[in-house]
């Protein structure tokens, strides 16, 4: 039972995040502003208990799973690229290499910098 | 081209839901066993493996996307929920993500300025068309922000759902050896960098390789999505002349 008290707690803050976006009508998908509602739900709450936690589990531990029927979705599109397909490519992998190099240095960067500093002010 | 295959049997079974929902479940069993042979080697993505596999599977039996879509849209339908549930390891980190506060701001700033703006610079250097930039433009985001963003800069959102895919499955497949090279060994820096650069599938990987990797990852989606719809329109506008 859980699982099932898991799933629809989640299925719940969707439907929350849903109404939110529509009364509010900010650029968000209602999933994204429902993880929002739900994140400040655990803090007033202060703890997730069981039953949420092993549904977010099952469902992030097979997260790839969900992306599949979209990605088949692709044989579907991908023609329309057409003549244009060197920029796309060119620009869709040099900027997704260059994000994640420069957010991860930065990030990593960052925090050892204020660590070090916090350690220093020991 | 289901005529191909004769039978009144196949043609009932190849139209009910329980096709593309079996088949889905199916590659995507086969492809996690060949991650799992494969020590996790970033080729052997499970979205890469049975997005081939069913690409291969349809083409073979001339079921068009429209008639599996009817079963596998019960998995996709599940993304909803699966993102609603990122607010549990987020949750989880809260300690952390206190002291973390201000580096992460920055980063997520820093992220979306320079993910945005190389792509529109290149493919305007490489000559992409008006419309293609604008397509391109929030590729980095989640599906359904990215289609929202596309509509209005004037992209074509169904087409810009492919961008947003294949950026995903690029980002998720190169993270790691990015990672490597620059020795960025901090999980949450990994998994908030991936996090910005190849949203939800990128999540998808770091929640794979580690929990607080996909927690952050997980974050750093929330945010961008947040971010490129607030900033995003006016970037287009200098950047992209009709």
């Amino acid at each position: 039972m859980a699982f099932i008290n898991g799933i629809t707690l989640l299925l719940i803050f969707q439907l929350l995040g849903e109404i939110a976006v529509r009364l509010s009508q900010l650029p968000v998908p209602g999933p994204v502003a429902g993880m929002l509602l739900l994140f400040i739900a655990l803090l007033l709450r202060g703890r997730s208990g069981d039953s949420l936690e092993r549904a977010a589990n099952g469902l992030l531990g097979h997260l790839s799973l969900l992306f599949i029927p979209a990605g088949v979705g692709l044989m579907v599109h991908l023609h329309r690229v057409g003549e244009e397909w060197l920029p796309v490519t060119v620009a869709i992998a040099a900027s997704t290499v260059l994000t994640l190099a420069l957010s991860g240095l930065l990030l990593q960067w960052l925090l050892r910098r204020r660590d070090q500093r916090t350690a220093g002010d020991d | 081209m289901t005529d191909a295959l004769p039978g009144e049997l196949w043609l009932a079974l190849s139209d009910t839901p329980l096709f593309g929902l079996t088949a889905t479940l199916l590659a995507y069993t086969l492809a996690h066993r060949l991650a799992l042979a494969g020590r996790g080697h970033p080729l052997l993505n499970p979205v890469v493996t049975a997005v081939a596999l069913l690409m291969g599977l349809l083409w073979l039996t001339g079921i068009d996307y429209a008639s599996y879509f009817e079963g596998a849209r019960f998995i996709h339908f599940l993304l909803g929920p699966a993102t609603v549930a990122m607010a549990v390891p987020l949750y989880q980190q809260l300690p952390r993500l206190r002291r973390m506060l201000g580096p992460l701001l920055l980063t997520l700033l820093a992220g979306v300025l320079v993910n945005v703006l190389s792509a529109l610079l290149l493919a305007r250097w490489l000559g992409g068309s008006e419309v293609m930039l604008r397509t391109l433009s929030p590729k980095s985001v989640t599906t359904p922000v990215a289609m929202g963003i596309a509509a209005e800069v004037g992209g074509i959102p169904s087409l810009t759902a492919v961008f947003v895919v294949v950026t995903g499955i690029f980002g998720a497949v190169v993270g790691q050896w990015v990672f490597r090279v620059l020795q960025v060994t901090d999980n949450a820096a990994r998994g908030f960098a991936m996090g910005l650069a190849a949203h939800g599938i990128g999540t998808a990987r770091a929640f794979q390789l580690n929990a607080v990797m996909g927690a952050f990852s997980g974050l750093a989606l929330a945010l961008a999505a947040l971010l490129t719809a607030a900033l995003l329109p006016a970037i287009v506008d200098v950047l992209v002349s009709p």
